[in-house]
């Protein structure tokens, strides 16, 4: 069982000379569900994209490290899974063409039972070999849950995860969210009072814009 | 304040010099140039196309220099240095450029003939033009900082290649240009004392004006930034989500 | 071997949606008809020729070669590459489709190049290969990281053009040169200065590439 730790340092972001937020400390271990919680245009996603280290914070830095030692920059994306609303899949494929080459890109083999047992869960399997361009939102959102989870990540981030979902699949979202939470780091950045229901502890990023 | 006075004399005194001390077959007086074959009257260009081609150059590297401390420390006061070193640099290019060609229609006979050293500062016309084009075209701050910082580095070290090709080249696609026995305007020719004193005189006075406005140019951008700031209310959208 | 994973990604990506070949082979044919049309029943020289085969090139490359990341960053896949691949990565496998892309564009362009124009006589043929090899990687390596920067700028189509040229100016020069040597039957002992640029433009760029993508992919 390895013990995943994620530990942010008076992390600030500023767009230009403006402010988004500023001295954001927290230090998360496995088994953790952190919950972000903040208005429209609060930065959540923003926060949420320097924790996935897709864009650097202006200052402060992220540590993420595994059993104690920390991970390469280079080599953190095969820790992370990330569902969020902009995140893309290719139209011009079908999920498990997807699903593939996600895997061949990352340098891990593609894990067929895993992927086919999520794809069950989340009630895709039979349309696994239509063009994403066919899929309606609510699939699509599915089908990044599958991308998040296929390669199991240590580190969990959740950008607004039930957007686009019926009732059915927020349970399953839910579900998960638990099971996952008992083992990995697992973060919520969310609006709904209900996603953020299972979060150990929260911040809610109003208090960090002064 | 004494410097900007001392400037200003300076500026003049090679201004009035440059133009008006005449050029004569036996300099005696001290305010005698000598007569220099095949430049003539024209060699008084020198006096004010060497500052400005010699300023684009140094623009061109400050701003280079400043792209790499950008992209090191995140810093927007150094964008904001290298944008005003830009903003100096295709304004002397653009003077260079026509005081040059003035120039060769006297001396060569036409204005433009693709002699190497027109077409190197062609070129980083041509480099000073797309840098802006580039700014001009993104809106985030940071990303325009970032982008064009990396743009000004790539263009930076591809120009030293037009340094080696360029006598090479040019004789292959112009054939006439090799057998120009005037070719370039460069500085070998004979300079007396005070002509040298003169030059150098110029190349200090039009290097300092340069950081004067150089320094004139990024401060009002940084304020001009600090102010846009305190004006717009703090919307706190546009990235978040 | 991740790249070659984007690689392969992206090749059956483009041979489903066609988005770069049909506007390059569409750009070669408009632009060697241009020429062919403004000559008319003139004969060119030979030294024109040799120009007006970069030009076409030039043209070309600039139609088709910013697919690769402006595609990207248009659907905003982009985001989906950085979670799941490196930066060196990522641009490896879009320099490899690249390199592709240009020597099947080139060799096709001087195939018909040297089918419809008559002055266009390789006397040095070993020459003009290694010269054309050199030349097309160079370009390959330049006009991959330029496409990556205006993938994150906002004029994208005209922007392209107008950043390529100042840099790859040099190696279009040298490789005119290169190609004139070629049709004279000059040696390779004579070429080898222009070779020599040749080889350094190449090195130069993949480096500053390779140091510089990271700014660029990472925002």
């Amino acid at each position: 069982m390895s013990e995943y730790s994620l530990v942010a340092e008076s992390v600030n972001k500023t767009f230009g000379r403006r402010l988004i937020f500023r001295d954001i400390n927290f230090k998360l271990n496995s088994s953790t569900i952190f919950g972000i919680s903040g208005p429209n245009g609060s930065g959540k996603s923003t926060l949420v994209k320097i924790i996935a280290n897709i864009i650097s914070p202006s200052s402060g830095k992220l540590v993420h490290s595994i059993n104690g030692t920390e991970i390469k920059p280079e080599k953190l994306h095969n820790y992370i899974g990330l569902v969020s609303p902009y995140l893309v899949l290719y139209d011009e494929f079908t999920a498990y063409e997807n699903l593939n080459y996600f895997s061949e890109i990352r340098g891990i083999s593609f894990d067929k039972e895993k992927v086919d047992e999520l794809l069950n869960k989340f009630l895709l399997f039979n349309r696994k070999d239509d063009l994403v361009k066919t899929y309606s939102s609510g699939m699509k959102q599915r089908l990044k849950f599958i991308f998040a989870l296929m390669h199991s990540p240590q580190l969990i981030i959740l950008d607004e995860p039930t957007s686009n979902l019926d009732d059915e699949g927020k349970e399953v979202v839910y579900q998960l969210v638990k099971e996952e939470g008992s083992r990995n780091v697992v973060i919520v950045a969310s609006n709904e009072k209900t996603d953020l229901n299972l979060c150990t502890n929260k911040i809610d990023l109003n208090d960090y814009k002064v | 304040m004494i410097w900007k006075i001392f400037l200003f004399l300076l500026l003049c005194f090679v201004s009035i010099a440059g133009i008006s001390f005449p050029i004569v077959e036996n300099p005696q007086a001290w305010y005698e140039f000598p007569f220099i074959k095949g430049l003539e009257e024209n060699a008084k260009i020198i006096f004010f196309h060497v500052p400005t081609a010699w300023l684009t150059v140094i623009a061109f590297l400050m701003t280079a220099v400043y792209s790499v401390q950008y992209l090191r420390k995140k810093n927007l006061d150094d964008d904001a240095k290298s944008y005003a070193a830009a903003q100096l640099g295709i304004i002397f290019c653009i003077l260079a450029t026509v005081t040059g060609a003035v120039w060769a229609k006297f001396a060569w006979g036409s204005f433009w003939s693709w002699d190497p050293r027109q077409t190197s500062i062609f070129v980083l016309l041509l480099i000073y033009g797309a840098w802006f084009a580039l700014r001009s075209s993104i809106e985030s701050e940071e990303k325009r900082a970032t982008l064009s910082s990396v743009y000004a580095i790539i263009a930076f070290v591809t120009v030293p290649f037009f340094i080696f090709i360029m006598p090479r080249i040019m004789t292959g696609l112009h054939p006439g240009s090799a057998d120009d026995t005037n070719a370039g305007p460069v500085i070998n020719f004979k300079m007396n004392g005070n002509m040298q004193l003169i030059f150098f005189l110029s190349l200090i006075g039009f290097t300092i004006l340069y950081f004067w406005m150089w320094r004139l140019g990024y401060k009002s951008i940084i304020y001009r930034d600090k102010l846009n700031r305190q004006l717009i209310i703090p919307t706190r959208s546009g990235q978040g989500g | 071997m991740k790249s070659l994973a984007l690689f392969k990604k992206d090749l059956n990506s483009e041979l489903r949606t066609r988005y770069a070949i049909n506007a390059l082979a569409m750009f070669i044919i408009v632009t060697l008809s241009i020429i062919l049309f403004s000559i008319g029943n003139e004969r060119i020289s030979q030294s024109l020729t040799g120009g007006l085969f970069w030009v076409v090139i030039f043209f070309t490359s600039m139609s088709g070669l910013s697919r690769v990341f402006v595609s990207e960053e248009e659907r905003g896949t982009s985001l989906t590459l950085q979670l799941i691949a490196a930066p060196s990565t990522v641009f490896s496998g879009k320099l490899l489709f690249n390199l592709i892309l240009v020597f099947a564009m080139n060799t096709i362009i001087a195939i018909l190049y040297s089918a419809l124009f008559e002055a266009f006589v390789l006397r040095n043929f070993a020459l003009f290969l290694v010269s054309f090899i050199l030349g097309n990687i160079g370009l390959a390596f330049a006009s991959t990281i330029i496409a990556a920067i205006i993938s994150k700028a906002g004029a994208k189509g005209t922007l392209y053009p107008v950043l390529s040229f100042p840099i790859l100016l040099p190696l279009i020069l040298t490789s005119v040169q290169l190609t004139l040597f070629a049709m004279n039957g000059t040696s390779f002992e004579t070429a080898k200065f222009e070779l020599a640029i040749v080889v350094c433009y190449d090195v130069i760029i993949l480096t500053v590439s390779y140091m510089l993508f990271d700014f660029i992919w990472k925002e």
